[in-house]
């Protein structure tokens, strides 16, 4: 159990130790070589490199050089990342036998030059900040991710860390907390935008002896990995978060509901949570106040519906994870039937930040309606894959032209899936789009918990729909007839047309239930559905016209009525298909322009990808 | 306290409501029948099904008037265009995953979806797809399941896990792969099921039905070398002409002979003269254990839901159980033996048919233990449903039927077998006798109105011959656990108790008519039926068992006494401990 005091001078000391880490031109001699450990680059072997790098550290006995695990960097596409610090230098596409090579450049005072980072337009990056990137990004809920070691609360400390709490706890009272939240204009970042003052407060005003904070932990879009990056490089920030929601509405006890897919953000958690206990930063008479809050973690079994909250409070109570009819609102009646506060990992990110800044600091960033940042997985046809955070108000454009880097392979843009599968795409015409709450829900799209997918011109529509209703299909909860039954049938509708069986009596009809699927359902999953289906209706109903009444599929996606054909004005006759095409399919004599027996062709595809000309599609 | 009032406006009418109740109700207050499916009074209030979606002004979407609770200045809207659109599709999805064999179905002309189906002139299916595709359990000799016509209601789990708190069914799988299951999805047989059927009164489709066995006893009636006898239940007469049109609880007995007669069962006998067997061993048994002679507090055993329950569950318990069989099965057993030696008939030539308001009896019938001599007590077991077949089957308009008496010499029951179909009747024609003899005189009450009403436990304490008994009756498996496990820890205050299986008991009975959603939610069916059946008792001339004529004879010139050897031999039975889950 520490004091104010004593963890006080841990900040200062700590602090001092990390200066390096934010300061390119600190003066330290020492070196921290910042690798990332989430999940991204974990898979492609970064806890070799950690070891690799240690490893070489010892023997030559460098003092001055420390490697460190930290959280997500953001740029997936570039993993594994690493990093050094002060000089910010970034190599990407790191691999362990390229340890030895980077400790001799730190030793040297020379970079490895082969694995610098190069941006977009080919340039090598010497330094982080110079990575376009990054320019446009405005780091709030990440702020710590790719700083702080998430294992060390130390670290945590060192950057701000429970300050937040201390002052909440020794200055502040409970609606003076609820005060700055509302003020701050925060909203629900896990998809459906409540302003998170009103449910702070909501659950302050239920009666109750007994109150719940919950964080939702249960991230389950598709592509999305926002809330896991939080976790895996900044526990502390959601558990101080959860500390000072419990303070504001009078609960004792919080619990995380975490995906068990996420094994080390779950292990990071447990990690701070011992930590923090061992601070006294949890548990009872905290800061030695009288204030007393725990928290515990429950793993969620992977269906997605339990990110729902109230199917995610069944869950805790130990039944199965299905919807309870709101209201009544978990704020009067959740966990155990008691009030409980419930929010997304990210809106808890935020907290911290805004107690320690202010709101209006807060409420500066972002749009009238929307405040603040938004944390989005960018992932598809767009070149720098990976994490962003940007101002609320950024347009789709800047998010992926200016941060993501454009479309790959001199493709075009066609739509992006905001939402994933409660979501819906936004074409070209809305690039302009500024992403915030009000602007995508009137585009026919929404927030959601913040997958951001790129497709180019070689995706189908139909066949997109077609996707995010086979995950529905699958992760609907089967308790209301219209989800369990009726999004089996939209997907079979897809189906049909996707193989050239539909009508266009079937798009009617794929309407009508889409329609009264997204009234009549009873949780927002079910509700917001048929969305991915409504919204590529909206804006690509030509597709489905085509599906429908001409048997063909623009993109040749749809397998079962793709037609390949070479163009006879790009084919430069040089036979590549031809050798390439597993069913000899192509035909023609050498130095002749091929042509498909459509006869043959099983719509393999692999002539497409050999072509050097793009003749064929 | 006086109740809080609420304003609201429903399809534009201006109504007053109570605080507290759902749009559902109040609307059905002033004339507006929104349809249900899943909906359930008091056992299923969920809002799963989408059924009795509304519209309520200000709100996003559609809303579930069953649970829906009324608020002040609420503008709802029940029946507009777009809310029929929604019901007809979300009625045309269950329709795509719904078998269309309703000609061949246990529950045409009884079902609720069917009733939907026609309601909305549903005439073809828009959305056609795949169906789910689950093999029927048909193990057990009591209840069949055929997962394909489920419609995912909820209503047999919400009844067997909150009412009955078994849980021996419940949700798994997700989406369209949801489907009711059981324990590693074994057969109902296997599995911590009691039999007591309440969960098939509770389906609104055929997903879930007894064991039929109308073909078997027509097969033995028309039989020349077999001597059909059946026998009916207490609370099946209030309760089958139900099935031809009559009012609910309707004391159809009369009726109900002549048409048994008519379908040509050799001999038509009464349970209740059974139940007045029962009442002799079971007083008996009672006061021997007062004595000293046994494990008090002693419970009855006539509910054979009850006795599966307590087997599975309780089985270091069991001396607490009578040792009676129940009515039924004493008769079975009485027939096979006092009557076909006393009428010269070949007692393996005998054919036993009970008709009874329960599914258990089923399973009962078809215990081990349910024999002497090796001849079974009982052969087959109808449910009163399956009697209304038989009756219109045999062309016979049951409305119009005179009365007749049951057949001799055991038609005459006395009015304390009569109320054995009702919670708390075994236990207050127990008392009339048990009374009497310990008194040793008649005594002028007969009526203990303390063990009646639809509480799911009583309690009275009685004081007879200057000793305090403590008595209680419990029905439904919920409160049937609430004394066991009271007895369990030792913490029993009780002497005796009597427990049925089904809420209210036998009355409500898996085995009775179905009653739909819509006539629970309206109807208090079960108070009908024991009115019915206390207005017997309360008409009989013989009102204690023991001073019924017929069983006098049959222990003098048989049975000897209560307890005998003999009497031992055909009318008490064992128990054993059996595992929750045979798999």
């Amino acid at each position: 159990m520490k004091t104010i005091q004593e963890i006080e001078e841990i900040r200062s000391k700590k602090r001092q130790e990390l200066d390096l880490r934010v300061n390119t031109n600190s003066s330290t001699r020492e070196k921290h070589i910042l690798v990332c450990h989430g999940t991204g680059c974990t898979s492609s072997k970064s806890p070799k490199i950690i070891e690799n790098l240690r490893k070489i550290i010892e023997e030559k006995g460098l003092e001055n050089i420390r490697v460190i695990q930290t959280g997500c960097f953001g740029l997936c596409a570039k993993g594994p990342i690493v990093i050094i610090r002060p000089e910010e230098t970034f190599y990407a596409h790191v691999k362990p036998e390229d340890c030895e090579e980077i400790i001799e450049s730190i030793a040297n005072g020379t970079k490895v030059e082969r694995l610098l980072c190069k941006d977009i337009d080919g340039t090598m990056v010497n330094r982080l900040d110079e990575l376009t990137f990054y320019k446009k990004q405005k780091r709030i809920a990440l702020k710590n991710c790719g700083v702080i070691d998430p294992e060390n609360i130390d670290e945590y400390i060192a950057f701000d860390g429970y300050k937040a709490l201390e002052q909440v706890l020794t200055k502040m009272t409970p609606d003076e907390v609820i005060n700055v939240v509302s003020a701050s204009g925060l909203r629900g970042r896990g998809g459906a935008g409540f302003p998170t003052g009103k449910k702070w407060s909501f659950t302050k005003m239920a009666q109750g002896e007994q109150k719940y904070v919950v964080c939702n932990a249960d991230e389950g879009d598709p592509g999305a990995f926002m809330d896991r990056s939080i976790l895996e490089g900044d526990p502390h920030a959601v558990l101080e978060a959860m500390a000072i929601a419990g303070y504001a509405v009078g609960a004792n006890q919080g619990y995380i509901y975490v995906r068990a897919e996420y094994p080390i953000a779950v292990q990071r958690l447990k990690i701070a949570i011992k930590q923090s206990r061992e601070y006294g930063l949890l548990g009872s008479n905290i800061f030695d106040t009288g204030f007393k809050f725990d928290i515990d973690i429950r793993l969620g079994a992977g269906a997605f519906v339990c990110g729902e909250e109230t199917a995610l409070l069944e869950s805790i109570e130990g039944k199965r994870g299905q919807p309870r009819q709101k209201p009544p609102f978990p704020a009067n009646e959740g966990l155990f039937g008691k009030p409980t506060l419930i929010n997304n990992v990210e809106t808890y990110a935020n907290i911290t930040k805004i107690i320690l800044n202010g709101a209006d600091w807060y409420a500066s960033i972002g749009t009238e309606t929307s405040k603040g940042t938004k944390v989005f997985a960018l992932g598809g046809n767009v070149n720098n894959v990976g994490l962003v955070e940007v101002p609320m108000g950024t347009t789709l454009r800047e998010i992926v032209y200016d941060i993501g880097g454009g479309i790959p392979n001199g493709r075009e843009f066609k739509a992006a899936q905001t939402g994933g599968p409660s979501g819906g795409c936004i074409p070209k015409e809305h690039l302009d789009t500024p992403i915030d709450y009000e602007s995508l829900a009137e585009i026919g799209s929404m927030m959601g918990s913040g997958g951001l997918i790129v497709m180019d011109d070689t995706k189908c529509m139909v066949n997109l729909a077609k996707f995010y209703l086979e995950f529905t299909v699958k992760e609907s909860c089967g308790k209301c007839t219209p989800c369990r039954i009726g999004t089996k049938r939209m997907h079979e509708i897809l189906d049909k047309l996707c193989s050239g069986k539909g009508t266009e009596e079937d798009i009617q009809k794929l309407e009508k239930l889409a329609n009264n699927i997204k009234k009549a359902s009873v949780c927002g999953l079910g509700q917001t559905a048929p969305n991915p289906v409504l919204s590529t209706l909206k804006y690509f109903r030509e597709e489905f016209r085509e599906h429908a009444i001409d048997k063909k599929c623009r993109t040749n996606e749809c397998k079962a009525i793709a037609k390949i054909t070479i163009d006879e004005e790009k084919c430069k006759s040089c036979g590549l298909c031809q050798r390439s095409c597993p069913v000899n399919a192509i035909e023609g004599e050498a130095r002749e322009k091929r042509k498909i027996n459509q006869d043959k062709c099983i719509k393999c595809g692999t002539c497409i990808s050999t072509c050097p000309f793009h003749a064929i599609g | 306290m006086s109740e809080e009032i609420v304003n609201l406006t429903i399809d534009g009418i201006q109504v007053k409501a109570k605080k507290g109740d759902t749009i559902l109700q109040v609307a059905k207050s002033i004339g507006i029948d929104i349809p249900t499916l899943c909906f359930l009074k008091g056992i299923n209030e969920v809002g799963d099904c989408r059924m009795c979606i509304v519209e309520i002004e200000g709100r996003r979407g559609f809303v579930a008037s069953c649970i829906q609770k009324v608020e002040e200045g609420m503008v709802v809207h029940t029946n507009t265009p777009s809310i029929v659109e929604a019901r007809k599709v979300i009625l045309d999805l269950i329709l795509s995953n719904h078998p269309k064999d309703c000609l061949t179905c246990v529950r045409s002309g009884n079902c609720e979806l069917q009733s939907l189906a026609e309601k909305f002139n549903m005439r073809d299916i828009e959305y056609e797809g795949e169906m789910q595709n689950h093999p029927i359990d048909d193990k057990s000799p009591a209840i069949v399941r055929e997962s394909n016509k489920c419609i995912l209601c909820r209503r047999c789990t919400a009844t067997c896990k909150n009412v009955q708190e078994i849980g021996a069914i419940a949700s798994t799988g997700r989406g369209f792969e949801s489907c009711i299951s059981t324990t590693y999805n074994e057969s109902l047989n296997d599995v911590d099921c009691t039999f007591c059927g309440q969960c098939i009164i509770s389906c609104p489709t055929g997903a879930l039905h007894e064991k039929e066995y109308i073909e078997d006893v027509w097969e033995k009636i028309k039989d020349k070398d077999t001597f059909v006898v059946v026998q009916t239940a207490p609370a099946v007469r209030v309760a089958i002409g139900e099935e031809f049109g009559m009012p609910i609880g309707e004391n159809a007995k009369g009726k109900m002979v002549t048409a048994l007669k008519r379908i040509g069962f050799d001999k038509v006998f009464d349970t209740n003269t059974g139940a007045d067997f029962t009442i002799m061993e079971e007083a008996n048994e009672f006061i021997e254990r007062l004595s000293g002679k046994g494990t008090l507090p002693m419970i009855t055993s006539c509910s054979p839901g009850w006795v599966r329950f307590a087997e599975k569950n309780y089985g270091d318990q069991l001396d607490h159980l009578s040792s009676c069989k129940s009515p039924h099965q004493m008769f079975g057993a009485i027939i096979k033996s006092y009557f076909a030696e006393k009428y010269g008939i070949d007692k393996n030539k005998i054919c036993t048919v009970s008709i009874m308001p329960c599914i258990a009896k089923k399973y009962e019938a078809s215990r081990p233990e349910m024999e002497v001599d090796g001849v079974r007590d009982v052969d087959y077991v109808l449910t009163t449903r399956e009697l209304a077949k038989m009756i219109k089957q045999a062309n016979i308009d049951f409305v119009e039927l005179e009365d007749s008496n049951f057949d001799d010499p055991m038609g005459e029951a006395s009015g304390a077998g009569a109320i054995f179909g009702t919670t708390g009747g075994v236990m207050e024609a127990a008392i009339r006798t048990a009374v009497d003899t310990l008194e040793n005189k008649s005594m002028d009450k007969i009526e203990y109105k303390e063990v009646r009403g639809e509480k799911g436990i009583k309690e009275a304490c009685l004081n007879i011959a200057g000793k305090e008994i403590k008595i209680a009756v419990a029905s439904g498996l919920a409160n049937a656990r609430k004394i066991m496990d009271q007895i369990k820890e030792k913490k029993s205050p009780y002497h005796f108790v009597e427990i049925m299986a089904c809420p209210g008991g036998c009355v409500m009975g898996g085995g009775q008519p179905i009653k739909s959603a819509k006539t629970r939610m309206n109807v208090d069916v079960r108070k009908r039926r024991a009115d019915s059946l206390y207005s017997i008792d309360e008409k009989s001339t013989v009102r204690k068992s023991h001073e019924n004529p017929t069983i006098k004879k049959i222990y003098e010139e048989y049975l000897e006494k209560p307890g005998s050897h003999k009497a031992h031999k055909y009318l008490h039975t064992t128990y054993s401990p059996k595992p929750k889950y045979d798999i």
